[in-house]
């Protein structure tokens, strides 16, 4: 059972080696975004350093959020997805492996990209390591989420400004805890209680995202 | 009444619906009337001025049960929705459509009447205090319910993706609200709590009460207006509605 995991992770990741060019606009979306900020609020270090988490952080989130449309619309418009539909094995498997492809792609980029980004805004050694764990805890946890409201839009006029008045709400409890987490650990709090708290939510999201992914995959291909 | 077993099963379709749904809404609309008139006159003179806050805590007793009544009805939405999506009754999903602005307006009007709360107690019209912006995160999930379901034009599709929708966020609401709460009290220090453990004047519990169960009418008579209008938009190439339109509308 574990086989079509594989199969489709590996597909999936095969055909964006193929089209590379997917691989960095999000990535690159998300330099942009965060190099916006000094922009528009100056260059003063203090100022920075304080946003900093803040700042990265709902970058990240606006960036896997943007990616979301590409998740299943590809396969969707080719009926690749609908033969996917039909296959014996759970269809939350199947989205599973689809989703973790997708968040190696967009999500683990940001995750690597993301200590060069602190260091513009002058964040110390120990907090750009803390930002990298809790991007690594936390996006996926987005995908996972994010994966439901690209289901329920797939298709839709105006999917892409609809996936982030689906989404967006839902992703507050782990923009809270991911850029809490960085900041207690700039101000020296120490930061175990909001990693447990991003992990158990990975945890919750990683159970419950695909089944209700499988479910409105099968409501909007009926 | 008693000796006879009521078949609660022949209101779940929209044609035996309908007519009940009428008489519901024009009860509910007189109770809504009543009870909203008389909370509001006790509201501004029967109730005793607050001694700490003065006249302008009065605009609470439109501003807590609309609070109340928004959580409340995106549950019961999410309850409707539900049961549609798991037993497909097409009535409970009609219920969750027609309860979804009513919430919305509920939220809608928690919020601002928090901010005219907020400007002579707090001093500012907006606080990032964990109820208020838990409440703001409410509202968005209500136009992500409304704004799915409007737009997919198969009324199928749209329940069952907007039944998704209500449950996935009826399971994050108590996650949202906790990590705000948290949140909030990590970044500021502790905001001016309301009534801070003191008892309340029995009448403004008794008109906070009432005007709670007027809201409460109130919702139920527009969502039942509203379900109405639902069914005969969904039902309009059916004979009953042609016979209902033909009879002049009295069903």
């Amino acid at each position: 059972m574990l086989e079509i995991f594989f199969t489709v992770l590996r597909r999936d990741l095969l055909l964006v080696i193929r089209r590379r060019s997917d691989l960095f606009t999000t990535l690159v979306f998300f330099v942009i975004t965060v190099s916006l900020f000094p922009l528009g609020i100056g260059p003063e270090m203090d100022t920075l350093r304080l946003i900093a988490p803040g700042v990265v952080w709902v970058a990240a989130l606006l960036a896997s959020m943007l990616a979301l449309e590409r998740l299943f619309a590809a396969d969707f418009a080719d009926g690749t997805l609908e033969q996917l539909l039909l296959t014996p094995q759970p269809l939350s498997l199947l989205v599973l492996g689809k989703i973790l492809a997708h968040w190696m792609v967009t999500g683990l980029p940001l995750v690597l990209m993301a200590p060069i980004l602190g260091l513009q805004y002058d964040l110390s050694a120990e907090a750009l390591g803390m930002l990298m764990l809790t991007l690594l805890l936390g996006t996926p946890a987005l995908s996972l989420i994010g994966a439901i409201g690209a289901a329920l839009t797939l298709g839709l006029r105006g999917g892409g400004v609809l996936v982030a008045l689906l989404v967006l709400p839902l992703f507050v409890p782990v923009l809270i805890f991911g850029a809490g987490a960085v900041e207690a650990t700039v101000s020296g709090l120490g930061a175990e209680g909001h990693l447990s708290l991003l992990g158990a939510m990975l945890v919750l999201a990683l159970l419950l995202g695909p089944l209700a992914s499988a479910m409105a995959l099968r409501v909007s291909m009926e | 009444m008693s000796s006879r077993l009521i078949n609660w099963f022949k209101f779940s379709s929209p044609v035996a619906f309908y007519p009940l749904a009428g008489r519901l809404g024009a009860w509910s609309g007189w109770i809504a009337a009543i009870l909203i008139v008389v909370g509001l006159y006790m509201s501004f003179f029967v109730a005793p001025t607050d001694y700490k806050q003065g006249e302008g805590y009065r605009i609470i007793y439109v501003h807590v049960p609309a609070a109340w009544m928004s959580m409340f009805i995106y549950v019961v939405m999410a309850g409707w929705a539900g049961m549609g999506l798991v037993f497909n009754t097409r009535l409970s999903s009609m219920m969750a459509s027609a309860l979804a602005p009513t919430g919305a307006l509920f939220a809608f009007l928690s919020l601002w009447t928090g901010a005219f709360w907020g400007k002579p107690m707090w001093g500012a019209w907006w606080v990032w205090d964990a109820r208020l912006t838990s409440a703001l995160i409410l509202f968005f999930l209500y136009l992500g319910f409304m704004a799915l379901q409007a737009s997919i034009d198969e009324p199928r599709r749209a329940d069952r993706a907007g039944a998704i929708l209500a449950l996935v966020g009826v399971v994050n609401v108590p996650i949202i609200y906790y990590s705000v709460q948290w949140w909030n009290t990590l970044h500021q220090g502790a905001t001016i709590k309301m009534g801070g453990g003191a008892s309340m004047d029995p009448v403004m519990l008794w008109t906070m009460l009432i005007m709670t169960f007027g809201f409460w009418a109130y919702a139920i008579a527009v969502a039942m207006i509203r379900v109405q209008a639902i069914i005969l938009e969904r039902e309009r190439n059916t004979t009953w509605v042609t016979e209902l339109v033909k009879a002049g509308g009295k069903a």
